[in-house]
């Protein structure tokens, strides 16, 4: 274990808090998924959650963050309301995107949080078009943008890597590399399996590591922020880490052996951050932080239940700003 | 015969013409050791091994680029997008290579594709993962477009488009993979590229459509009956080719035509139909033609919001009122 910086008790409480919380969120969300409550794609996050928590107590409030599709850890790492984000889920008005994206397109711009995205790789030249633009107005903010190891073949990923470096742009680019992408493993997508080594080609820097602890997440990733920041540059980074559940609800995971997943839970980052909390004497503290969740994800349960549905009047609005004529 | 399903049936049609033909292959994501996203493929990595059935990373561009090589020297490959969405990070691939390279080589070069996947709306996935893409392609000289909205069409359509020597794009509902129906078990049983089907005998007024939304159709004109109007639904099955003799048929007879079809009203497969019959059966024409589709906007994820946006039996009915100058 190689945490490289002191840190508070608090801060590790408060990443501790943030990563249950997702955790439960999503464990909620299952059950409202099989309960029919919640339709389409579901994926859920599960077991990777020090990777957003990490990074994001890392930036500021005002640097900008996109994902793929997985985006629920984010987007509650960034700030969303556990009842704004169960409400998308169940297509309510009150959900962060009105119910109109679901799981898939998380979007809380107060946050900067600037999405969840299903085209995997489409949104990494997005990623670095924030980047370019806080360059362009010199405002200091860094971006961070997130992808799975499964889409870093896409010309996109690339494309975006390519400018970002040739422009030195203000990025940190992280893929979690959660060892499958669907049903295929990270030796049957990639034939250098060293993700952080396509930096070299684009003479980028680059790290990589595995998640297993909250606060090793936030300074690795914290150092390649702070270089967006002072000197502009972009960072490559692979995040070694892991989903405990299949790649959606429909996926019962096949692939990969009850053995192998034992093992790698054996690591949960949640269970790494408790034990070591509680051997710090901090027992009460976890068990407030854990009730206290509780009480949020019921809340927001029963909030995105007894919200409304929002109405086709929201269609035409959402697709241009104010009448046009087509 | 077998009652078979159309995921069944698009299953058969690849592993009957993979066994008639060497040079056929299957590539896509997932295609081979996890069955298939959809369980297309269910069992054909067993059969015909890792050399033909090839798992592809996620690199749409890439391996439909590879594809589009090979069968330039003499492969006959099968793409698999996961659904036709992915394909527009391919697309300049389709659109630039595939489709022209015939002409730009003077005729001497030629592109025995096949794309398929499954289009059109899904459930409650977004607007990123629902869209209907055929109206995109169908637009393209140099690639062939085919919208099978049955069992057995899916088969027969499908072997005459691992046949073909040209690109033929193969669009799959994806809400029709469950749906079950009789198919011919002769090997050499193909549905050619170009032939409408008439799904229902009418008289009163001809509903056109192709793949899921025939279906939709078919539930409008039994509503239809019920108030005395018999109309007839006619299945396009091929885009491009389109036959445009059966559109000139069917309104010779009913004088009155409503389209739908998944996909966004503006431009798109619909504008062909509606020009090619004003222009070849104007003087058949006893009212304008209506058009159903996607209401104008991307696809919400909200449920509700969804079935407003899709063409519904409901929508179909009232098109057809209204072409019968019926509406109240
Ligand atoms: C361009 C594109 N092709 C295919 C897909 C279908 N798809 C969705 S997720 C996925 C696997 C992605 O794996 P990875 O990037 O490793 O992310 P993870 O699921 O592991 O988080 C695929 C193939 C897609 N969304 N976009």
């Amino acid at each position: 274990m190689t945490t490289t910086r002191q840190h508070s008790d608090e801060l590790h409480l408060a990443l501790y808090r943030k990563m249950f919380q997702i955790r439960r969120f999503e464990e909620e969300a299952a059950r409202a998924y099989a309960q029919g409550k919640i339709g389409g794609f579901l994926h859920l996050y599960i077991g990777q959650e020090a990777v957003a928590v990490g990074a994001v107590a890392a930036l500021e409030p005002t640097d900008y963050a996109i994902t793929t599709y997985r985006d629920h850890g984010l987007a509650l790492a960034r700030g969303m309301t556990s009842r704004a984000a169960m409400s998308e889920l169940f297509g309510k008005v009150t959900g962060c995107s009105k119910g109109l994206g679901g799981s898939m397109h998380f979007f809380d711009a107060e946050h900067n949080m600037l999405g969840g995205y299903g085209i995997v790789g489409g949104h990494v030249p997005l990623a670095v078009g924030t980047a370019f633009a806080s360059k362009y107005r010199e405002d200091g903010r860094v971006a961070i943008v997130f992808l799975g190891e499964g889409a870093v073949s896409i010309g996109d990923f690339h494309e975006g890597m390519s400018l970002a470096a040739l422009w030195k742009l203000p990025i940190v680019i992280v893929v979690e590399n959660n060892e499958y992408a669907m049903g295929t493993s990270l030796s049957r997508t990639l034939s250098v399996e060293d993700v952080s080594l396509k930096a070299v080609g684009y003479g980028m820097a680059r790290d990589r590591f595995f998640a297993n602890h909250v606060l090793e997440v936030h300074d690795r990733i914290g150092e390649a922020i702070e270089r967006a920041r002072k000197t502009s540059e972009p960072t490559l980074i692979e995040v070694r880490t892991y989903r405990f559940r299949g790649h959606s609800m429909s996926d019962p995971g096949k692939y990969r052996t009850p053995a192998e997943l034992e093992e790698r839970k054996q690591k949960d980052p949640l269970m790494v951050s408790r034990a070591e909390l509680e051997g710090k004497g901090h027992k009460e503290a976890l068990e407030k932080i854990e009730a206290e969740i509780e009480v949020e994800i019921e809340d927001c349960v029963r909030f995105a239940d007894e919200s409304p549905e929002p109405g086709p009047e929201l269609l035409e609005a959402t697709t241009y700003k104010g009448a046009f004529a087509r | 015969m077998s009652v078979m399903r159309y995921r069944e049936a698009v299953r058969a049609a690849m592993i009957e013409e993979m066994e008639r033909d060497e040079r056929v292959y299957l590539i896509g994501e997932e295609v081979g050791a996890y069955q298939g996203a959809y369980k297309v493929s269910e069992g054909m990595l067993e059969r015909f091994g890792p050399k033909r059935v090839i798992d592809a990373p996620i690199t749409e561009s890439g391996f439909t680029g590879i594809s589009i090589g090979a069968a330039m020297v003499g492969l006959r490959p099968i793409v698999e997008y996961m659904t036709w969405n992915f394909s527009a990070v391919a697309f300049d691939q389709i659109l630039n290579n595939a489709a022209k390279i015939r002409q730009m080589s003077g005729g001497q070069l030629h592109v025995p594709i096949v794309l398929r996947a499954p289009n059109g709306s899904a459930r409650q996935v977004g607007s990123q993962h629902s869209h209907a893409m055929e109206h995109f392609y169908a637009h393209v000289p140099g690639l062939k477009v085919l919208a099978p909205a049955t069992p057995a069409d899916a088969k027969g359509l499908l072997k005459a488009a691992i046949r073909d020597d040209d690109p033929v794009l193969f669009m799959e509902s994806e809400t029709l993979y469950n749906m079950k129906g009789e198919v011919p078990d002769d090997p050499d049983f193909v549905v050619p590229m170009g032939q409408a089907r008439v799904a229902r005998e009418g008289k009163d007024v001809s509903i056109i459509a192709y793949g899921r939304p025939v279906h939709v159709a078919l539930e409008a004109a039994a509503q239809l009956e019920k108030e005395g109007i018999d109309a007839e639904v006619v299945d396009l099955r091929s885009l491009r080719p389109l036959d445009e003799q059966a559109l000139v048929r069917t309104v010779q007879k009913t004088h009155r035509a409503v389209l739908t079809y998944e996909g966004w009203p503006y431009g798109g497969v619909g504008g062909e139909i509606v020009d090619r019959i004003q222009r070849l059966a104007f003087d058949e024409l006893d009212a304008p033609i209506l058009r159903v589709t996607f209401r104008d906007v991307p696809m919400p994820y909200n449920a509700k919001l969804e079935q407003y946006v899709l063409p519904q039996p409901d929508r179909i009915a009232d098109a057809v009122r209204e072409v019968l100058y019926r509406k109240g």
